[in-house]
């Protein structure tokens, strides 16, 4: 009788391989280790950081110099919470980036709609390189065109001249345009790819079932397509919360932003407490966009 | 076993709290106060040295007023040198101090209003003047001022000053008013151009000074609370005709709106009076010093104390206060020069006398940017209001 | 067509009217990119080409452009891998947290700017200069880089999920490490989406002002130096020129990658994707 042929134990490979192997077998390891990095980056660099602004607006200030001086307290936030200017800035941003939400949804569906439904695909191609080339105009030089244009002797009042119509530019209503005119493109791709996830079908049904157009836009499409207009919308509503220089380029009002870039250095924990709002609102607004299926059409 | 880990775990517990109390210690603890230096790190000791290290700096950064280092000047300066001038304009006095608090720029040219802040902050550091060969030749009035020199330690080199002129738009303002008074007293409204910084407060506390007598204000930077309260008062009476704020960065729009009428009188430098008359055709202004007198501004160029070009700083001190670029930098933004030697250099011979430069009495109603203290400096004691308490009142004219 | 022949009309007239809107500011910027004057007034009396000449010469254009690429690219890269790890981990795996994963990643774009910028100063200042990393392009690559992850994740993401995890399981079955598996499977897979995110998050770095003015320190990127010069009155010119070789440069990135993508640039089949990208592309 012959031994059984004793069986090669399977080689044993190199490091690399004998890693792979393991990590095989421990997915919560490799989970851990794919998620290291990104997580490590965001929790360390970004919440330490947002978490470093927190403790500054904590702290108090040294009167002549500004220098921020390690004493606890609570009188920023008091401040911003008491004195009237700050209730006022904050209401003003707030409603802005409401009117501003309201103004680019409205202007955006059109051109997301014809995309999505009515263009044929060459056009539809065309139409999104157009809609992508305006982004890499840059921000700065959109918004000072904008204050040009709505200078008194700006194109503006040169286009409405003849109509008898003369346009107050540097004010809210100018503002309100360049905010407007600059996130447009951050509520259109959102819309068009909500759009364009409808099956046709759903929309023929409609149709077969006695809905005519508006019909079937109130009752199928808008509900469907709504999670990504509130995807687009966080957009316009964060960078019309935050911004800083528009507000002053154009109309000299005070915003969120702009009060707390002044204050930046001047008085550093007064702004940080005054950033919690933001911080504040746009994680509420996060909350609710997520609610409303948001996230999945980002 | 036990012992071990019971020893480990004092260790342990003991690292932890040395880490906690230092960590504690260095947020909490100021550092110990050492005489001002002016030795910065890197800085070579002879002016050989410092021509020598500073070509392989390369660079200097520096924080500007709009204007003071144009191409006319800077890239001789990089040619002689070979230190690229990279600058930014400050929005205001309280913007460059937050620039110079980063760290990031080798200098600046601070007004009074920022100089002492920067000086309590240790953020300059004091000048060896034995290595600026040209500020000898600096106008005496200019120097060991309050502004810029601590307890006889000198922190910088004079620039130049200037005041902020009035300009109106002589068409539409009448051509001979010599007040204040059409920006206080709401007959243009809509159409002012003011400068956004709240040390317009002490514009205020100016024409306050001549009109209201009984507020005895003696200083415009040092108000006690009736006379900031009557200050911040008038502000807010203005601020609905305001029709465009501007600033160190937004300056050259007052040319656009100037010249369309957007507004028609308000506050200005010099430099932007050049610019309107440098327009094609040059636009119907004229700029005064109102009888009530006015703010103004000397200017002093400062080091960071720990800059990372000293050398190309020093020798950028020591060039624009020389009278060649000195005298360009004056007639280019239109103010007087600290370089004596400066007035036989300029292409306008007049330009010294034009504007004053050695008219100390022209000077006693401008009342040059300071920062605001408690302590009012006389017999009121310490009960005039801070810069923190200006800059919270600025933000609420504002609104 | 399910739409009737009129709503069809008004749409055309709409979209018109909009990508109008849209472009009329553009044509301005490029008219007044041969403006004599430097007041900004309308119309412009005298036109001049010798803003180009003056642009094209300039040595700080050129430096802020370079910097301005290479941050891009730094953080792109960073971004791109990064992204795909998270993505990577979310499409296959269920775990706790799993939800606080893409509220995390989206948060540094959903904040506003001067915020995500005065943070990152804070830590600059008090944690990484006091360790020797002062302002230099890598503070610019780490701001940029923490926002551009979600352009990256969220194309990542839609894309793993849409291509499952069968064809990884059956290359490890057939004997594959995991480098070979990514390698030769999971990575194809992803190829395109990540290059469209890829050119997305670039776009998005390139041109980015709001945070790096707070983590730039004396640098200048291509916004920067707009920042610093559309006040100057002898700049603004050039600022003009400058912002018109941009929008046309930019042209042909936009077009490549949405060759690339294949029509699907603005939303990847049958979900999500690629559009978070387009969107993402904060000022």
């Amino acid at each position: 009788m012959t031994s059984v042929p004793q069986a090669e134990p399977p080689p044993r490979g190199s490091p690399g391989r004998r890693l792979s192997t393991f990590l095989f077998r421990h997915d919560r390891i490799r989970l851990g280790g794919l998620l290291a990095g990104p997580l490590g980056w965001l929790v360390v660099i970004y919440l330490g950081s947002l978490f470093l602004l927190l403790l500054a607006s904590l702290w108090d200030t040294e009167p002549f110099t500004s220098e921020v001086v390690h004493n606890w307290t609570l009188d920023n936030f008091k401040r911003i919470f008491e004195e009237p200017v700050y209730r006022d800035v904050a209401w003003r941003t707030v409603s802005m980036a409401v009117y501003v939400t309201i103004a680019d949804a409205v202007l955006a569906f059109p051109v997301a709609y014809y995309m999505a439904r009515v263009a044929s695909p060459r056009t539809r191609n065309i139409l999104v390189v157009a809609v992508l080339t305006p982004l890499w105009a840059s921000y700065l030089v959109k918004a000072y065109v904008w204050r040009t244009m709505l200078g008194e002797e700006g194109i503006i009042n040169w286009l409405l001249a003849p109509f008898g119509l003369e346009l107050q530019g540097k004010s809210s209503l100018g503002l309100w345009l360049s905010f407007t005119y600059l996130w447009l493109p951050f509520m259109i791709l959102p819309i068009y790819a909500g759009l364009e996830r409808i099956p046709h079908s759903l929309l023929e049904a409609s149709a077969d079932l006695g809905g005519r157009s508006l019909r079937t836009f109130l009752r199928v499409t808008l509900p469907l397509v709504f999670p990504a207009v509130v995807a687009g919308s966080i957009f316009t509503f964060s960078l019309t919360l935050g911004d800083y220089i528009l507000p002053t380029l154009i109309a000299d009002e005070q915003f969120i932003g702009t009060v707390i870039y002044t204050d930046r250095g001047s008085n550093l924990p007064v702004a940080a407490a005054f950033a919690m709002v933001p911080i504040a609102v746009m994680t509420l607004y996060l909350f609710v966009a997520k609610r409303l299926g948001a996230f999945e059409s980002l | 076993m036990k012992g071990r880990k019971a020893r480990v775990a004092r260790w342990a517990v003991f690292g932890l709290l040395v880490a906690a109390l230092s960590v504690v210690a260095a947020g909490c603890g100021g550092g110990d106060e050492e005489g001002a230096s002016t030795q910065i790190e890197g800085l070579g000791s002879t002016i050989e040295e410092i021509q020598a290290n500073a070509r392989d700096e390369g660079q200097t950064n520096l924080v500007i007023w709009g204007g003071y280092a144009d191409k006319s000047w800077a890239d001789q300066f990089t040619q002689e040198t070979g230190c690229k001038v990279n600058t930014k304009d400050g929005a205001g006095s309280d913007d460059m101090v937050d620039l110079m608090a980063t760290g990031a720029w080798d200098g600046v040219s601070a007004s009074g209003d920022a100089t002492l802040r920067l000086i309590a902050k240790g953020d300059v550091a004091p000048v060896n003047f034995d290595l600026t060969p040209n500020y000898a030749d600096v106008f005496p009035g200019l120097k060991d001022q309050p502004y810029n020199t601590v307890d006889g330690v000198g922190y910088g080199v004079p620039h130049g000053r200037g005041p902020n002129f009035m300009v109106f738009r002589n068409d539409i303002v009448p051509a001979g008013t010599d007040s204040w008074a059409p920006i206080w007293d709401g007959s243009y409204p809509n159409k002012l151009s003011i400068y956004d910084s709240q040390n317009f407060i002490a514009d205020a506390a100016v024409y306050l000074k001549a009109t209201q007598p009984d507020l005895n204000i003696t200083n415009p930077y040092e108000l006690d609370d009736t006379q900031f309260q009557a200050a911040v008062d008038l502000l807010k009476q203005q601020r609905p005709n305001i029709g465009k704020y501007w600033d160190g960065v937004t300056y050259a729009d007052q040319v656009t709106t100037f010249k369309s009428g957007e507004t028609v009188v308000g506050t200005t430098w010099p430099y932007q009076v050049n610019l309107m008359a440098a327009e094609k055709p040059p636009l119907k202004v004229t700029a005064i010093k109102p009888k009530e007198g006015t703010t103004g501004w000397s200017d002093t160029w400062m080091i960071y104390s720990k800059a990372a070009h000293p050398n190309c700083m020093y020798l950028w001190m020591n060039y624009i206060i020389s009278p060649e670029a000195n005298a360009k930098v004056a007639e280019y933004f239109g103010e007087a020069p600290s370089n004596e030697k400066a007035c036989a250099l300029t292409a306008d011979a007049n330009h010294c006398a034009t504007y004053h430069a050695d008219d100390e009495a022209w000077w006693e109603d401008i009342y040059y940017w300071s920062t605001p203290q408690a302590d009012c400096g006389d017999d009121r004691g310490e009960v005039c209001k801070t810069y923190e308490d200006w800059r919270a009142a600025w933000t609420e004219v504002k609104g | 067509m399910v739409e009737s022949r009129l709503t069809r009309v008004l749409l055309r007239l709409g979209a018109g009217a909009t990508l109008a809107f849209i472009y009329f500011p553009l044509f301005v910027i490029a008219i007044y990119a041969f403006n004599e004057n430097i007041s900004q007034t309308w119309p412009i009396e005298h036109y001049t080409t010798k803003w180009f000449g003056v642009a094209w010469r300039d040595e700080n254009v050129r430096d802020a452009l370079l910097l301005s690429v290479k941050a891009a690219l730094g953080a792109t890269a960073i971004a791109l891998v990064l992204g795909t790890l998270a993505a990577l981990a979310v499409s296959r795996y269920r775990f706790f947290g799993k939800e606080t994963i893409s509220f995390l990643v989206i948060l540094p774009i959903a904040l506003p700017g001067i915020i995500t910028g005065l943070a990152l100063q804070a830590t600059i200042l008090n944690v990484l200069d006091p360790i020797g990393i002062s302002f230099s392009i890598w503070t610019i690559i780490i701001g940029h880089a923490t926002f551009c992850i979600v352009v990256v994740y969220n194309n990542a993401v839609a894309r793993s999920r849409r291509i499952g995890g069968s064809l990884q399981e059956a290359s490890m079955d057939l004997g594959a490490d995991a480098w070979q598996t990514f390698r030769f499977v999971t990575f194809p897979q992803l190829r395109t989406a990540l290059l469209a995110a890829a050119l997305l998050a670039f776009a998005l770095s390139f041109d980015e002002v709001v945070v790096t003015i707070f983590t730039s320190g004396a640098q200048q990127t291509l916004p920067i130096w707009i920042f610093t010069n559309f006040g100057r009155p002898r700049e603004l010119p050039i600022v003009n020129v400058v912002a018109l070789f941009v929008i046309f440069a930019s042209i042909i990135p936009v077009w490549i990658a949405q060759r690339i993508a294949g029509g699907g640039l603005a939303t990847e089949r049958p979900g999500k994707g690629a559009v978070a990208a387009a969107i993402d592309a904060e000022p």
